[in-house]
């Protein structure tokens, strides 16, 4: 998202480089190939990335990642934490560029077009591909003002009635209006936790990003706010291509249409969700979806 | 297969597991009890085969709780998933073979007042054994988790529908030679269309490891080797 507050964005990113494996020293095979599974209908692709590696520093954390992302569906990735698949999700709309260090190998498209262009804007790309983080984090001005800055600094608004109309809209799209049309002008950091987080899908929405990244939107909210996100994931996903980052195996089974494992900085295998959680192909999936790690 | 970080979650599978072992194992000496009852005229033993089917439906519902309670509290996936849920639909099979085994033994006391020769029930002392024996062993499959073993075992399924084929007509000729005869050896067709159903749970039972195991279906067109439905009487 173009409009994260740097401090935001510190927040979340410095928590990437840790645990990254090294396939050196474990046993991997040479070569693995993602086990690939594709949908008995498939659909058009939005995103597609082709041998995505990504380093920090001399770390390799990524190795030769290579996916489909279909639109108006939702991708969850699943995975042990330092399996990689945050530092996938933040290379899909070059979060990985405010990482010092930080380098992304291989292609990564949007609608053919590639990300990684170094003429592309970078902010225009955070508009078309926004993301939304584990934690909250409203800007600390109203509720309005949160939702209106997006469009405001991209001009999407012609006038202020045009302004008001995109964040009324935004705000029923995250099935929150109803819940704060009368406090509009009050501080967004006032809202309770699920309200944030919807707040912060309202103000992704607000720009009409073509793809929207999660980044385990609900690990710090409680189930009833969990279950509303869920709700609203699912409304969503009529409009955008949505990739979501999870812990939870049951959210990705609920939530998703397709799923992606990663397991030491490989993509393992990817299919369709009722497959990947009623009988994958991979054993490490299996293991690793029927708590069998360790 | 290696163990799950949460090792609690092991022994809730084992312990369903053996649930299934054991009522596998009683539910064949139900049929092998019935069985022997219906050939020696032992009601004594044949009321105890009755007796017995209260055991196998306790099991039964004791296997009911514990599955669903892993799934509330455990939300399996996968080959767990589908351990639990397959469980479930094996015990329903075994309970069923219970009733049957329990239909068969109940028929013990009419049969012993007939005048019926010993005879007429000789196959399906035959039609017993086999049925007993792929009871025996679509369970050692399964507590084995040989997969590959289980194709072959339903495909043998066609034996007990042919040893079916074969006692009908064999009824239908004592039926023929005696008017008196109608009466036993309507019994004993009942006996040998439970036994040849208790095939048909043996199949169910295949099917659902397999399942288990792989994933995967077994094919659907298995063999059905039961032809009396086509069998028509001479004028």
């Amino acid at each position: 998202m173009m409009f994260n507050a740097p401090e935001s964005q510190k927040m979340n990113t410095n928590a990437a480089p840790v645990a990254i494996a090294d396939p050196k020293k474990v046993d991997l095979p040479t070569g693995f190939k993602t086990v690939r599974t594709p949908d008995p209908e498939p659909r058009p692709v939005r995103v597609h990335a082709d041998d995505v590696c990504v380093f920090y520093g001399s770390k390799q954390a990524l190795f030769d990642v290579s996916i489909d992302i279909p639109e108006k569906a939702v991708t969850a990735f699943i995975g042990p934490s330092g399996c990689g698949k945050s530092t996938f999700l933040r290379c899909l709309n070059r979060m990985n560029d405010t990482i010092e260090g930080a380098r992304v190998e291989g292609k990564i498209t949007l609608d053919g077009e590639d990300l990684y262009d170094p003429k592309l804007d970078v902010v225009e790309l955070r508009a078309r591909i926004g993301m939304v983080f584990q934690k909250p984090n409203p800007f600390p001005k109203t509720i309005f003002e949160n939702v209106a800055y997006g469009p405001r600094i991209h001009g999407l608004a012609r006038s202020k009635t045009d302004l008001e109309q995109i964040v009324v809209e935004s705000l029923k799209k995250a099935s929150l209006f109803n819940e704060v049309k009368d406090r509009l002008h009050e501080v967004g950091t006032g809202l309770s936790g699920g309200q944030q987080q919807r707040l912060c899908i309202a103000r992704a929405i607000a720009v009409s990003p073509e793809v929207i990244l999660m980044d385990e939107p609900c690990s710090a909210l409680d189930p009833i706010a969990t279950a509303k996100i869920e709700e609203l994931i699912d409304e969503l996903r009529a409009n955008y291509t949505i990739v979501i980052v999870t812990h939870s195996m049951q959210q990705a089974a609920r939530v998703s249409q397709r799923t992606a494992f990663f397991h030491l900085g490989i993509l393992v295998e990817e299919g369709p969700t009722e497959m990947m959680f009623t009988s994958p192909a991979e054993k490490r999936t299996q293991d690793y979806i029927t708590g069998r790690f360790g | 297969m290696s163990g799950h970080t949460v090792t609690s979650f092991d022994e809730d599978l084992g312990a369903i597991d053996r649930i299934i072992r054991d009522m596998g194992h009683f539910s064949a000496a139900m049929v092998d009890a019935a069985v022997a009852a219906l050939l020696n005229g032992d009601v004594a033993m044949a009321q105890r085969v009755v007796a017995d089917d209260a055991v196998l439906d306790t099991r039964q519902r004791e296997l009911d709780e514990r599955a669903i309670t892993i799934i509330a509290k455990r939300q399996p996936m996968a080959q767990d998933l589908r351990a639990v849920v397959g469980a479930i639909r094996m015990a329903s099979d075994l309970e069923r073979i219970g009733d049957l085994a329990k239909n068969i033994a109940k028929r013990v006391t009419a049969l012993e007042k007939s005048v019926a020769p010993k005879g007429f029930s000789h196959s399906i002392e035959t039609m017993g054994q086999l049925v007993h024996q792929q009871l025996e062993r679509v369970i050692d499959i399964y507590i084995a988790r040989e997969s590959e073993a289980l194709n072959p075992l339903r495909t043998d399924d066609e034996k007990i529908d042919v040893q079916y084929t074969a006692i009908f007509r064999e009824l239908l000729t004592y039926m023929m030679e005696d008017p008196r005869n109608i009466t036993p050896c309507t019994h004993l067709l009942f006996c040998a269309k439970n036994l040849e159903r208790i095939g048909d749970h043996v199949t169910n039972i295949a099917e659902n490891a397999y399942y288990i195991m792989t994933g995967s279906q077994l094919p659907a067109n298995r063999p059905k080797m039961d032809e009396t439905g086509t069998i028509i009487p001479l004028a």
